[in-house]
């Protein structure tokens, strides 16, 4: 475990009322790493990617990012310190091209807004940022395509690359497989394979077979609390995951 | 945008030159009727700037109107002309920094919370001068002499009021064409279209709300300022929620999402009322005039979705009879225009 820690969670809680939804998580993340976090619906995986992104406050606990405890910063201060999302659902601008969709999240960085007179299809960071990150999530192709035309796979690549427009160190994604078909799929594995050389990522995802493929490091959630954590082979041997969720495969 | 003269633009421009040349053939009756309808415009533009261009639905937008109004009046001496170089700042500022305040409070809202937050904030600013002497009141108050700046304009003849209200047009219009194609007016679209996924991106969207919304006050108060110029008279009616009213029912009459629509729906709407009001035409039903604007309005909401801006485009489709499957597509749900904000 020597690589560089990127993102550290301890003790995270929510409570909504009396419902538990996230107990005493903790989790790390680092460069190079792939961590899957997987539970049933309702373990409490998209609010725990809530509040590490900063979305929502933590009941207690405490995050860390580079280095820096940032549980008392708003999700976009977060965001400009290098931590990234992607939504279960998509989240892009519809009406905007791919080109804009990416330009306008690099934009995140340099927003200089006082400068009104100038031409944002001509900002000379956002732009070269946006073609890069579009580049990388294989959508090159498609710079001009408005977003809300393009295929549903399509869509969750934008996800990713709104994302990496950003230049995040650390990529939070929830669910980037859901509703995808084999070919995408294969087409999404093999982009995270490659993001994870620079990033540390949190992938949260009920496809197993991907998951059990492309993680590095498994946490098993159910009702809100950790129940396993470890290697692909130590979580899927474990009795209490197999009781509790993966039923015996 | 290849070309320099896009259609967009050479239609905004085509009607300004037609404005430029309209007193030289109009009455004076037209000629403060274009200006009353310009002063329209203004306002209308700015509060395209929250609804179209933010998605923010202000409902008291007349306050800011009414306060670039009063401070017009009231800042100026009681027999002499004030000077345009101090007036004029001070009825814009004076906008502003109700804007500043009344937004401040209200983005903290959202929806229709904000809805009528800004609609209680703007009523208590009407109740101020309604109520209060500061303002005389329900009479209003005069405006004596009207502002001049050195001795080369007196905004007390039709033709330099006309003019001058012109050049803010011009020169509004302008502002906010370029503000919307910068990275700031980006951010407006990126925060109408999905303020959460702005922030998760990085955009503290509410600093760029509330400069939305102060820069909005603020054209709204210069509109004011020229309303109350114009007449030499103002009234706690230019504060009431009724104009805020109208002023929304421009910008939709015109199309959200584009100046030009607010431009379109500002004359429209203006001429539509007077036409409704012209006792040649109706004789004495003429007095029942808002029945007649109100169902035209209704009928055209219902018959123009995207509002008057988006009829060539309605009327294309209708002729080259595309298939309707490309309106029903969720992606086609925008229009062509509709990612570059105006």
């Amino acid at each position: 475990m020597a690589a560089e820690l990127l993102l550290q969670a301890t003790g995270i809680t929510r409570r909504w009322g009396g419902l538990v939804a996230v107990n005493e998580v903790a989790l790390d993340l680092r460069r190079g790493e792939v961590h899957a976090v997987i539970g049933t619906n309702g373990a409490g995986k998209s609010t725990l990617i809530n509040i590490l992104s900063g979305e929502i406050p933590p009941s207690a606990g405490r995050v860390q990012l580079l280095g820096q405890d940032v549980t008392a910063w708003s999700q976009p201060r977060r965001a400009r310190a290098g931590l990234g999302r992607s939504y279960q659902r998509n989240t892009i601008y519809p009406g905007f091209s791919v080109l804009e969709n990416c330009r306008l999240a690099a934009q995140a960085r340099t927003p200089r807004p006082w400068r009104f007179w100038e031409d944002a299809q001509r900002c000379p960071d956002s732009v070269p940022a946006a073609r890069a990150a579009a580049a990388r999530a294989g959508l090159a192709e498609l710079l001009d395509r408005p977003a809300g035309l393009l295929s549903h796979g399509q869509k969750r690549q934008l996800e990713i690359a709104m994302c990496l427009a950003t230049a995040p160190q650390v990529l939070l994604l929830d669910e980037p497989l859901a509703g995808m078909g084999a070919e995408e799929t294969e087409r999404m594995l093999a982009l995270l394979a490659e993001l994870k050389r620079g990033h540390a990522i949190l992938l949260v995802e009920h496809d197993m077979d991907a998951v059990f493929r492309i993680a590095d490091t498994i946490t098993v959630m159910v009702n809100g609390a950790v129940i396993a954590s470890g290697t692909p082979d130590a979580v899927r041997s474990n009795r209490e995951v197999q009781a509790a969720y993966l039923g015996g495969h | 945008m290849t070309t320099f003269l896009s259609p967009k633009l050479a239609f905004v421009l085509a009607c300004l030159a037609a404005l430029a040349v309209y007193p030289l053939a109009a009455g004076s009756y037209g000629v403060d009727l274009v200006t009353k309808i310009m002063v329209y415009a203004i306002f209308a533009l700015s509060l395209e700037l929250l609804v179209g261009s933010t998605g923010l639905v202000c409902f008291g937008h007349a306050a800011f109107f009414g306060i670039g109004a009063y401070a017009a009046v009231l800042g100026s001496p009681e027999a002499d002309a004030a000077s345009l170089a101090v007036l004029l700042p001070l009825a814009v500022g004076a906008a502003a920094l109700y804007a500043l305040f009344m937004g401040a409070l209200s983005l903290r809202t959202q929806g229709v919370y904000f809805i009528m937050v800004t609609l209680a904030f703007a009523q208590m600013a009407y109740y101020i001068v309604h109520d209060t002497p500061l303002g005389g009141g329900t009479d209003g108050i005069y405006l004596n002499v009207k502002p001049v700046l050195g001795s080369w304009l007196d905004l007390s003849g039709s033709g330099a009021i006309y003019y001058f209200t012109l050049a803010c047009l011009v020169a509004v219009f302008g502002f906010l064409g370029l503000l919307l194609r910068s990275r700031f007016g980006r951010a407006l679209a990126g925060i109408k279209a999905n303020e959460q996924r702005m922030r998760a991106t990085g955009f503290a969207t509410y600093p760029y709300k509330l400069a939305a919304f102060v820069v909005s006050g603020a054209i709204a108060g210069l509109a004011g300022f020229l309303f109350a110029v114009k007449d030499g008279y103002v009234n706690p009616e230019m504060m009431a929620w009724h104009l805020s009213g109208a002023v929304l029912i421009m910008i939709i009459l015109g199309g959200l999402g584009h100046l030009r629509g607010a431009l379109i729906g500002a004359f429209v709407f203006a001429l539509l009322q007077e036409f409704f009001k012209s006792e040649a035409v109706f004789g004495g039903f003429a007095k029942h005039w808002h029945l007649g604007l109100g169902l035209t309005i209704i009928a055209s909401v219902a018959l123009l979705p995207r509002g008057l801006v988006g009829l060539p485009a309605q009327w294309r489709q209708r002729l080259v009879g595309r298939p309707s499957a490309q309106r029903a597509a969720p992606g086609a749900a925008f229009d062509e225009e509709a990612g570059d904000g105006r």
